[in-house]
């Protein structure tokens, strides 16, 4: 009797202790939003109000009147085609990587992954030089390209271990018959590996759209990025945090509904590099 | 080993990959160590000189440089062991049987925070933070609490970009704690359970064995991620007040692109560089000696 009352008891603590958990994760989420509905006014409440009729008009005004729906169309172009090139540039390395003997191997291995851990400023510097002298400053050709300094390895890494994970026996048998690296690529691993590729393809966009110290750098006014924009809101000193929470919400539902999507494989992702 | 390979072939599966990350990867440091040794400010362009390694000397004696610096390394010994104590708790609780729905309902909760752009963290840290309208003052004015200044003054702007760290980062320690917990044989665990109810030896002997990879992973990403910290720190508070904040990565920006001297910002990202590589082989050898 009292053992089943302890489990109650016990059963109990476990379940409020989750709840702090998942309140804590999302109660940000729940202020942005709803700071997003109010107007600014109201946003300036002090205290903050909890009850209050939701607007849409910090969506409408962000969206149509300042440039926010161009800044996301950017964004998604940046993060869509950074994706696309480091994916076609990454899968043929990583099906390397994962099936070939060569010497030097375990240095390029390591040269790929390491490019996680250079912070961005040192290469922000001598990029926004380079690009200034080519012209190509405020280019959303520029984004693309830096962006995948850390998509290609994230595709490298995952896809390699996907290459890994595919019976060998398939390729004897392939390479008994016949076929080339190039055709065991193409016709066995390739369809084999779709899985690890989408999940590549959901990190790199996410990682791109996300970005924020180049898009600052390297764009003005055309190539603006959505982070990017929403930063240039915090100047001045009425700042109007309606709108910046609209943005906000904008930026962040495709990120985490994609996060949701490949939740089961975002922490392996996220290790790159650093566990084997 | 399937087909014979040739060097050909070999070249062309790596070729792009490897071409592109020197171009845009390699190319780019080259060129930022070459401004590094200039006299190179981006309003005299005109004055642009050799200066050898001058820049190196004044940035390595430069007291603000290495400010910076503590105060990246603080953000870490701080906000790190919080991540580790808090994200072992998580999964602990997590790792307990029974309880699906909510396990399943609180897992995806985590993958939240860290999936959120950085710059939105910094944002919301902003008006949640508010002096007057804010709602943590709000909710700490329930208990009793006046409100603070969170982000105006020094101490607790930098409370807030280390809670903001935490809240973001523990989610993720967590998770990788919990595939650690996940890897320990359910008889090993089973058997420990028949001779101890005490939590904490079966932490210690049983399930930290397999938890020290994940541990591992976790205090190599979470030391080259605070040296690249920047998006939610410049959108909170910009590295103010004062240079309360300024992790690292900002003041580098703010020497190269707010103050534009250009020349000395490169030899202070090759100093990160170089100290990040440091730390990197140290962290390989210490951990990896094996391998």
């Amino acid at each position: 009797m009292a053992a089943a009352i302890s489990t109650k008891r016990s059963i109990g603590i476990q379940i409020a202790l989750m709840l702090t958990i998942i309140l804590f994760a999302v109660f940000p989420f729940y202020w942005m939003v709803t700071t997003s509905l109010k107007t600014q006014v109201l946003a300036l409440e002090s205290p903050p109000v909890w009850v209050f009729t939701p607007t849409l008009s910090n969506y409408v005004s962000v969206l149509f009147d300042d440039g926010v729906f161009r800044t996301l169309v950017n964004s998604l172009i940046v993060a869509v085609s950074t994706t696309i090139l480091a994916i076609a540039l990454g899968l043929p390395a990583a099906y390397a990587l994962a099936r070939i003997e060569f010497r030097g191997k375990k240095d390029l291995w390591f040269w790929f992954i390491t490019n996680r851990m250079i912070s961005p400023i040192v290469l922000a510097l001598p990029f926004f030089l380079i690009v200034r002298q080519l012209g190509m400053l405020d280019n959303l050709i520029t984004l693309i390209l830096i962006y995948l300094t850390f998509n290609l390895p994230i595709v490298i890494w995952i896809c390699t271990d996907q290459f890994r994970a595919i019976p060998y026996e398939l390729d004897e048998a392939a390479s008994l018959e016949g076929a080339s690296h190039w055709r065991i690529f193409r016709s066995i691993c390739l369809p084999l590996a779709m899985p690890g590729v989408a999940v590549s393809a959901i990190f790199s966009f996410i990682f791109s759209w996300n970005e924020l110290m180049f898009a600052l750098v390297l764009t003005r006014t055309k190539a603006k990025t959505a982070p990017a924009m929403a930063v240039s809101f915090m100047e001045g000193y009425n700042l109007p945090y309606g709108k910046i929470m609209a943005t906000s919400t904008l930026i962040v539902i495709p990120v985490l509904i994609f996060a949701l999507i490949a939740s089961k494989q975002l922490v392996r992702g996220l290790t790159m590099g650093a566990v084997k | 080993m399937p087909a014979k390979t040739s060097r050909l072939t070999l070249f062309g599966f790596l070729a792009p990959a490897v071409i592109a990350l020197a171009v845009i990867g390699v190319g780019p440091l080259l060129y930022a160590f070459y401004t590094s040794l200039h006299f190179f400010n981006l309003t005299k362009l005109k004055k642009i000189r050799f200066l050898g390694f001058d820049n190196y000397s004044s940035v390595l004696t430069d007291p603000v440089f290495w400010e910076a610096m503590g105060r990246t390394f603080t953000m870490l010994i701080i906000a790190l062991p919080l991540q580790i104590f808090i994200g072992l708790g998580i999964a602990l609780i997590l790792n307990r049987p029974g309880l699906g729905f909510w396990r399943v309902l609180t897992r995806l909760s985590l993958v939240l925070p860290m999936a959120t752009t950085y710059a939105v963290v910094g944002l919301l840290g902003q008006v949640m933070f508010n002096l007057k309208f804010g709602v943590v003052n709000q909710l700490i004015g329930f208990i009793g609490i006046g409100p603070v200044n969170w982000i105006g003054d020094p101490t607790n702007a930098f409370t807030v970009i280390v809670f903001w760290d935490v809240w973001q980062w523990t989610p993720f320690v967590a998770l990788v704690l919990l595939a650690g917990l996940t890897t320990v044989p359910g008889e090993v665990e089973e058997a420990a359970e028949l001779e101890t109810k005490n939590w904490w030896t079966i932490l210690r002997y049983v399930q930290l064995p397999f938890l020290i990879p994940g541990l591992v992973a976790v205090l190599i990403l979470r030391t080259a991620d605070t040296l690249k910290l920047f998006d939610m720190v410049f959108t909170l508070t910009r590295g103010g007040p004062g240079s309360a904040t300024e992790l690292i990565s900002l003041m580098i920006q703010r020497v190269g692109f707010r103050a534009f001297d250009q020349g000395v910002a490169s030899a202070q990202a090759i100093i990160l560089l170089i100290i990040t590589i440091i730390l990197a082989q140290i962290y390989i050898k210490v951990f990896y000696k094996e391998v």
